[in-house]
């Protein structure tokens, strides 16, 4: 029975800048960063980590904002979409790719695809189709029917292999 | 500078910047100080009767600001239901929802109190504290047994569970039926399925206490008809209830209609003084938004030796659910898309609505047109099976042909006028759709990998889509100050980037670049009149309208300029936000200082010819529906082992006329597709015999995802409509609505070596093995 909040203070760094905040035990991590401290670019879709659409970096990995509680990030670094873009403002090569390709229609699952690719990306170069559908098999899109987000990951995919060479 | 021209370009989404960014504004992610939250306590039965609700606990709970039942809900909702927004005189019972039920639920996840608190948490928390004396009630489950005599009813006070009835159809039957040579029966069961849009549903009320007024935010995307909903149930005038949309986070149809939170939480709003907002979540998306499909047809099919349709008879029982919201709309457009591209000798259908104690259902993408598509296209496939003509054949016999155009079938369209299809190639369209599938080769592809032991198969759907619907929607365009164009509309996005494609339709005919448009959409307090988004109508009727009011101020614009330099309007062009004189040195004023000039100066008479008014609006009302049309053909692999359907190859031939931008309506057809995948082989909500639900999570029912989403290969035919002056026909709604027939006729031509019949969709993997388990047992009794 609740009597009353549980809170403890936790330290992340969110997007680059450090943050100490109170936060209700029970608050997920996508609670945590939408309600404490109002970032709501990440989105919940399904509260069940099914959907894919809350899904941030948290050291480097995508994890599921929904069912992550925000105590255990305390020490993390944590990155949102709202950390995507370049350090001028300008899209990132991924955003970029997405507004090329039409890669998304209401954007309500863009965030936590965005998160995933980039993860994803990074650790896969050399992905290729199959491979990247299967890292996206995770995030459900009700609008676009995939084709064009696969085509914008492979053509990150393609120019970070350019430019490695 | 060169003039651009925009429509019929691939330009880029104006949406996305904020998109990608995390900057949406959706209704969750609204910040209103001293907002409060709500969780709704809903009912665990199908149907059941409810005599005390102890709210006293609740009530005492850390955060909670109120508790409300149906009685605590301001007097002039009381005994009131929500407006219903498609009566038909067809309809027995014309029964809608209450805000909140105030003695009797009738399907699970019907509300019967609202706890507001100063979060969500605390107010979910609170909710589990509402004690409930339920006494439940018999349940009316699926529609087919609900007609039955005896079902339990599914409101109390009903004496059978009929909603609706009414026949249509043309031509001379009975005749039909006496000369062919061949009666062809069938039973066709569709399933119910829903849309799921990523963002679920939310509403946001504020009310000002000063004007008496209230601003409503709403996941919607019709916010006039949610306007019509608030006015009707508080009395109140149109121009005190504003409705506003957010972003929204994909709609599909559930999103269009008018919910009972929409009533509850301006009524909380009014009676605390402070913002409350309520955001449904994904549990809740699934009991209590609506839903679609379950239906059942017996249908007989009159047929000449060389499988002429010479008539088509039958019965329709639509599921309704628990309630009618949206009438008798699905079940009629269903009725009346049956006959499709083909021309059926003679045509009788019986429908009949039944009530049940499942949520309501109102147009899902497709809306009541993908299981008429299906039983159509399987019954087409029937008549080849059991003539032993080939499916294409059968179709190509039957087909309108091209010059046949404009076509009247004989029925009336369910926006009132008669059933005239405009333009359309059908026959070419399946032409094309074959030779690219390369369905002549393909028995050889499948004979190659049966040997291997694997299952191949190709299915077919052709279809007719009535797009565009009236009644109409509006656009006011207007130059601002900044010299910037403002266009004003009731279309309402729910990712469909409207503000995109109105604004290459006003640049073109300003002359400005489109990103100097600023196009504002589903704002009640913006655009007093709409209707909104559903029937693939908003290019149609927005687009129509922002054409014609552009052109309207393009004239202003000239006249006013033609004032100014003293000539004569011929002699003026609009390009890059200027109004120019024609020629190389010619003079030229700006777009801000002609809107500055009609502002005028205190008190003196305006310059000649300059009147107040740089702005026009136009409201397009279309004489009737505009026909699109296509073909799909799926080409997949079943594994019988395990039911698992792979899809290998997809081809859609997609005709919406005249296309504003390509690649907005490659991504319809495209998620179109994959919407129908998921009604084909993935996609089924699942009750059982009490009507209680089954699949409630992401895990239970099965969403399609990107491993499992063939890239469609996509071929385009304009065929454009003289109806509307851009030529256009609605793109929404096409690449789902085939696609059920097409890969349910494609697995059952997979599993034609254990000689299974699949008359229901969507085909899940188990119902698959189940169907070749049966066949196997029969024939082992043989």
């Amino acid at each position: 029975m609740p009597d009353g909040k549980h809170t403890r203070e936790i330290n992340v760094v969110v997007n680059g800048e450090p943050i100490s905040a109170a936060v209700e035990d029970r608050y997920s991590l996508a609670d945590f960063l939408r309600k404490v401290i109002g970032l709501t670019g990440t989105h919940l879709g399904c509260e069940h980590g099914v959907c894919g659409a809350c899904t941030v970096l948290v050291n480097g990995d995508a994890v599921r904002g929904c069912l992550m509680l925000a105590v255990q990030a305390e020490g993390c670094e944590v990155t949102t979409i709202e950390g995507l873009a370049n350090a001028d403002g300008t899209l990132g090569k991924l955003q970029q790719a997405f507004m090329d390709n039409y890669s998304l229609q209401c954007g309500f699952c863009t965030p936590g695809i965005l998160t995933t690719l980039t993860a994803y990306l990074r650790d896969h170069p050399d992905a290729d189709e199959p491979e990247i559908r299967e890292a996206l098999s995770g995030n459900i899109c009700r609008c676009t029917g995939y084709d064009t987000i696969v085509k914008a990951a492979l053509s990150v995919a393609a120019e970070m292999k350019g430019a490695r060479a | 500078m060169t003039e651009k021209v925009f429509v019929g370009q691939s330009v880029k989404r104006l949406e996305d910047p904020n998109l990608l960014t995390g900057k949406g504004q959706f209704l969750d992610d609204l910040k209103l100080p001293g907002m409060l939250e709500a969780a709704f306590v809903r009912s665990p039965f199908a149907h059941a009767r409810f005599t005390d609700l102890d709210i006293e606990d609740a009530r005492k709970m850390p955060g909670v600001v109120a508790v409300y039942t149906a009685k605590d809900l301001p007097d002039v909702m009381q005994g009131k239901r929500i407006l219903l927004q498609v009566p038909n005189p067809a309809i027995t019972n014309p029964i809608t929802q209450e805000p909140l039920a105030s003695e009797e639920v009738c399907f699970v996840g019907e509300a019967v109190a609202v706890i507001v608190a100063e979060s969500r948490h605390e107010a979910e928390d609170a909710a589990e504290r509402v004690i409930v004396d339920w006494d439940p009630l018999p349940a009316a489950g699926h529609c087919d047994t609900a007609l039955k005599p005896g079902a339990p009813v599914a409101h109390s006070d009903m004496t059978d569970n009929v909603a609706a009835r009414f026949s249509l159809g043309y031509g001379d039957i009975d005749k039909a039926f006496k000369e062919a040579k061949h009666i062809i029966k069938e039973r066709y069961v569709p399933h119910r399925g829903t849309g799921h849009p990523m963002e679920c549903r939310g509403v946001c009320a504020i009310y000002d206490a000063v004007s008496d007024a209230f601003r409503i935010w709403s996941s919607t995307q019709t916010p006039h008809n949610t306007q019509r909903g608030v006015v009707d149930m508080f009395g109140m005038p149109e121009d005190k209830v504003r409705i506003i949309t957010p972003d929204v986070g994909g709609g599909f149809g559930p999103k269009n209609q008018v919910y009972p939170e929409e009533m509850v939480i301006p009524a909380a709003a009014q009676m605390l003084g402070r913002p409350v907002r309520w955001t449904e979540d994904r549990r809740e998306h699934f009991l209590t938004t609506t839903q679609e499909r379950d239906q059942v047809w017996e249908l007989s099919a009159a047929v000449d030796d060389d499988g002429y349709i010479l008539g088509l008879k039958g019965s329709l029982i639509h599921d309704a659910g628990a309630y009618l919201p949206w009438g008798s709309i699905m079940p009629y457009i269903s009725a009346t898309t049956v006959p499709g591209p083909y021309k059926l000798g003679s045509y009788k259908i019986d429908v009949t609505v039944a009530f049940t104690n499942m949520v309501p259902t109102t147009p899902l993408r497709g809306a009541g047109r993908p299981q008429a598509v299906f039983v159509m296209e399987r019954m087409c496939d029937l008549i080849g099976r059991e003539l032993a003509i080939d499916p294409a054949e059968v179709r190509r016999r039957n087909f309108i042909p091209a010059d046949a155009m404009p076509y009247k079938m004989g029925l009336t369209y369910r926006d009132g006028a008669p059933v005239i299809y405009d333009t359309g190639n059908y026959p070419e369209s399946q032409n094309k759709a074959l030779a690219r599938a390369g369905y002549d080769t393909f028995p050889e592809r499948q004979a190659a990998a049966l040997k291997e032991g694997r299952y191949l198969g190709i299915g077919i759907g052709n279809y007719v889509e009535g797009t565009g619907l009236g009644p109409f929607e509006g656009a006011t365009i207007r130059i601002l100050t900044n010299g910037r164009v403002a266009v004003y509309t009731g279309a309402t996005p729910a990712g469909q980037a409207h503000k995109t494609t109105l604004a290459q339709i006003c640049a073109d005919q300003l002359g400005v670049d489109i990103s100097d448009v600023d196009v504002v959409v589903g704002d009640t307090g913006m655009m007093p009149r709409g209707a909104g988004t559903y029937a693939s109508r908003i290019t149609v009727n927005a687009g129509s309208s922002v054409r014609t009011a552009s052109i309207e101020v393009r004239g202003k614009l000239l006249k006013m300029a033609a004032a100014k330099f003293d000539v004569e309007e011929d002699d003026l062009e609009c390009v890059g936000g200027l109004v120019r004189i024609k020629g190389e040195q010619g003079d030229s004023i700006g777009f801000s200082d002609l809107a500055k000039m009609t502002s005028g100066m205190p008190g003196y008479v305006l310059p000649e010819g300059i009147k107040p008014d740089l702005e026009a609006s136009a409201y397009f009302t279309p004489p009737q529906a505009t026909y699109s049309n296509g073909s799909h053909v799926a080409e997949v692999e079943v594994d019988p082992e395990t039911g698992l359907v792979t899809i290998l190859n997809y081809v859609v031939v997609h005709d919406c006329g005249n296309v504003i931008n390509p690649m907005l309506v490659h991504g319809q057809v495209q998620g179109g597709v994959a919407h129908g995948i998921g009604n084909a082989i993935l996609e089924r909500m699942v009750y059982d015999e009490d009507a209680n639900p089954l699949t409630t999570t992401f895990a239970e029912y099965l969403m399609p995802t990107a491993e499992m989403i063939p890239d469609c290969d996509i071929i385009h035919m304009h065929s454009p409509t003289p109806l509307n002056p851009l030529g256009v026909k609605g793109a929404g709604e096409g690449g789902t609505i085939p696609a059920p027939a097409a890969i349910v006729a494609a697995v059952e031509n997979a599993l034609q070596p254990f000689g299974i019949r699949i008359n229901e969709c969507p085909i899940l993997p188990q119902r698959i093995v189940e169907l070749i388990d049966a066949a196997g047992t029969d024939k082992g009794e043989e």
